[in-house]
């Protein structure tokens, strides 16, 4: 079985974030940059897929110069191969032009699943992996718990705020999956020292043949127009129970449109 | 005014000396201590006990044991990468860094160093793995900083060895498979290779410890215990043996005790931040500022040592001397920086839910052992003036 595993580098979840001031977009720089934790998640299954069924793990990230960081600690964690997507004219790319890009990278390489986490912690809007499904007109099995794989059909549960759906389709085929899905492993030492030596494939916006009036900030389609730090925390409200302090608190959180 | 602090190593800019696959191994050192150790080492510490076989499993299937030789199961990374590993399961805990040395730097390496292929082949796998635990006894007890004395006897009955004596101090001695022991023999002091299920071999646990109590500490005993010829370790003859062991731990210690001071030193200053006094936080008071900002000083220094040292023996030119430099310094300093730390928590510096007593206390032991503070002086004030002060 042949995967790719598309990870992201976000800045470290507890970092604070910052918009840049000139382009209004997130400040890269300004935090440590760490593999999006979901996308942790997403390279455990394919590692748990190839051990049971044998193949090949592939991870692929579109991001600056520091997120091959990212791609290695995937090959540390026991992927095969990398192939990282790095131009400066992809900056500011929205998650279509995101689709596009990992689509056309990913297009033509014979992959019989393509994971992905369901969310990334800076953006946040979980389309990305239905995007690329989309663009490859391949079937998407999305919010995966549980992946099975048998013979060319894969299975998922799909989370459901009910519980979960049993989904099934045949490969190839586009996943994303959530945190309850598995335990991602530490790498090993041998794994952090093995993946300087694993080959990371490293294409430009020309290299991947991309249409360059598609991506990057100028290609958006949304656009931040202004942004504002949050206020610093008030004080707070202190309810005093003179025998009404439920009734007082009631109203605060109707007041406040939380019930 | 106030801005965002800086974590006491940032302000070093200590990350800019690794290199990104030593960022990569700490952090995952880091993310292990976090999950598996901080949220019960306040207990095992409290209860002076530990889950030791567990534990070493993990550390094994982490790679840490032994990580830093080749071959066997071991993963082969660079001494500096073996040294920040040190930092940090230290930042968590003197007793599980101790755990870690004692298996790795000692038993382990006295085996890969100095034994035979049997030997390696039999152990040093298996405690890669940390599916067998390893002990390493040199101290007795009147012999500690003066181990040639000692009185543990190897002699030949037959084709087979046997040992008659005891040792004292030796950490994991009741948890452990093996037993690196050296004895005396009829050609000078030699190393033997003892699985701890040998007949005439006891191991007592030592309590009422008041430090490293997250780490097994016991009396060896030996009496008429029959080894094969096999068991001694063929490679090394003489004191030489366990101290180049000795100076393998000690270089682990030189990393080790700054993880332990930067834990005492981050806690203080969260501490400090949030602790109000006279209306202000504590850490607003210019004596409260002094203190971290000389902590601070010798934390970095501490760390720029250690780093120094482990590109030194990267690049094999690490001199036991200047060791003694690493392990001096850093005891030293961690344990002041524990004291003063636990000074700065006030009432709630002498608890364990904070982990800074907790560290004071352990640094007391990892001052003492691999060297005492009074030894490493000696050596250095050898290595300075050329004459030796021990006697
Ligand atoms: C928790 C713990 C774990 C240990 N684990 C191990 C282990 O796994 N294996 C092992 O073999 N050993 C182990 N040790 C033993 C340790 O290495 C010894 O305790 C240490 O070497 C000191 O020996 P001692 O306790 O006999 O003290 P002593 O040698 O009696 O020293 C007492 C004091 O006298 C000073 N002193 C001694 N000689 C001189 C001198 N010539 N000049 C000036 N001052 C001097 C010392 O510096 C010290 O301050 C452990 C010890 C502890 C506390």
């Amino acid at each position: 079985m042949k995967i790719a595993v598309c990870v992201k580098q976000v800045p470290d979840t507890w970092a604070e974030k910052r918009l840049r001031a000139d382009d209004s977009t997130l400040d890269r720089e300004a935090a440590d940059g760490v593999m999006n934790e979901l996308d942790e998640y997403a390279v455990e299954e394919a590692l748990k897929l190839v051990e049971a069924h044998g193949g090949e793990v592939v991870v692929v990230s579109m991001g600056p110069d520091r997120a091959g960081e990212t791609v290695r600690k995937a090959l540390s964690m026991g992927a095969d191969s990398g192939i990282h997507l790095v131009d400066d004219s992809l900056h500011g790319s929205d998650a279509l032009a995101t689709s596009y890009a990992l689509a056309t990278v990913l297009a033509g390489r014979d992959f019989d699943l393509i994971i992905f986490g369901s969310e990334s912690t800076d953006a946040r809007m979980s389309v990305v992996p239905a995007m690329v499904a989309e663009r490859l007109d391949l079937a998407q099995l999305t919010f995966a718990q549980k992946v099975d794989v048998i013979g060319d059909t894969v299975t998922i549960e799909r989370l459901a705020d009910y519980g979960f759906d049993t989904v099934t389709a045949s490969l190839p085929a586009v996943i994303s999956v959530v945190e309850k899905i598995n335990e991602p492993r530490y790498p090993s030492f041998k794994g952090i020292m093995a993946a300087k030596k694993k080959p990371v494939e490293t294409l430009s916006v020309a290299d991947a043949g991309l249409d360059a009036s598609k991506i990057g900030a100028s290609a958006a389609w949304s656009g931040v127009a202004d942004f504002a730090a949050r206020p610093p925390k008030s004080a707070g409200v202190v309810v005093a129970d003179d025998g009404d302090g439920g009734l007082k608190i009631a109203d605060f959180l109707t007041n406040q449109k939380f019930i | 005014m106030t801005n965002q602090p800086i974590a006491p190593l940032a302000l070093f800019a200590i990350d800019s000396l690794l290199s990104e696959e030593e960022r990569a191994i700490r952090d995952v050192v880091r993310g292990f201590v976090d999950t598996q150790i901080r949220p019960s080492i306040a207990d095992w510490f409290e209860t002076g006990t530990i889950p030791a076989r567990e534990l070493a499993l993990e550390l094994g299937a982490l790679g840490v044991l032994g990580m830093h030789l080749e071959g066997y199961g071991c993963a082969g990374t660079s001494a500096v990468a073996y040294g920040l590993a040190c930092t940090e399961l230290e930042a968590g805990d003197s007793g599980i860094r101790s755990l870690v040395s004692v298996q790795g730097s000692l038993a382990m390496y006295a085996i890969h160093a100095f034994g035979s292929e049997e030997h390696k082949e039999a152990w040093l796998p298996r405690m890669a793995k940390g599916e067998a635990i390893g002990c390493f006894g040199l101290t007795e007890a009147d012999f500690g900083s003066n181990p040639s004395g000692m009185r543990t006897t190897a002699s030949k009955d037959g084709a087979d060895w046997l040992l008659n004596g005891s040792k004292m101090w030796i950490t994991n001695g009741n948890v452990a498979d093996v037993a690196v022991v050296w004895a005396q023999t009829e050609d000078g002091i030699r190393g033997f290779v003892v699985p701890t299920d040998t007949p005439g071999f006891q191991a007592n646990e030592i309590k009422r410890k008041m430090s490293l109590r997250a780490s097994v500490t016991s009396e060896l005993v030996f009496t008429d215990m029959r080894l094969p010829h096999s068991a001694m370790l063929p490679g090394v003859r003489g004191l030489k043996g366990p101290l180049s062991c000795l100076n393998e731990a000690r270089f682990g210690i030189v990393f080790g005790t700054m993880g332990a001071a930067r834990d005492c030193l981050e806690t203080a200053i969260s501490y400090a931040i949030d602790r109000e006094q006279f209306d202000k936080p504590i850490a607003a008071y210019q004596l409260t500022q002094k203190k971290f900002a000389d902590m601070e000083l010798e934390l970095g220094k501490g760390m720029l040592l250690a780093l120094h040292l482990g590109r030194l023996k990267d690049q094999h030119a690490l001199s036991p001397e200047q060791i003694s430099l690493g392990k001096l310094n850093n005891a030293r300093e961690a344990l002041d920086i524990a004291r003063e730390c636990r000074s700065i928590l006030g009432g709630n510096g002498i608890t364990l839910e904070y982990p800074v007593i907790r560290h004071m206390n352990n640094l007391e032991s990892v001052f003492t052992y691999e060297g005492t503070n009074e030894m490493h002086t000696l050596v250095i004030g050898q290595a300075l003036t050329g004459i030796a002060a021990y006697r």
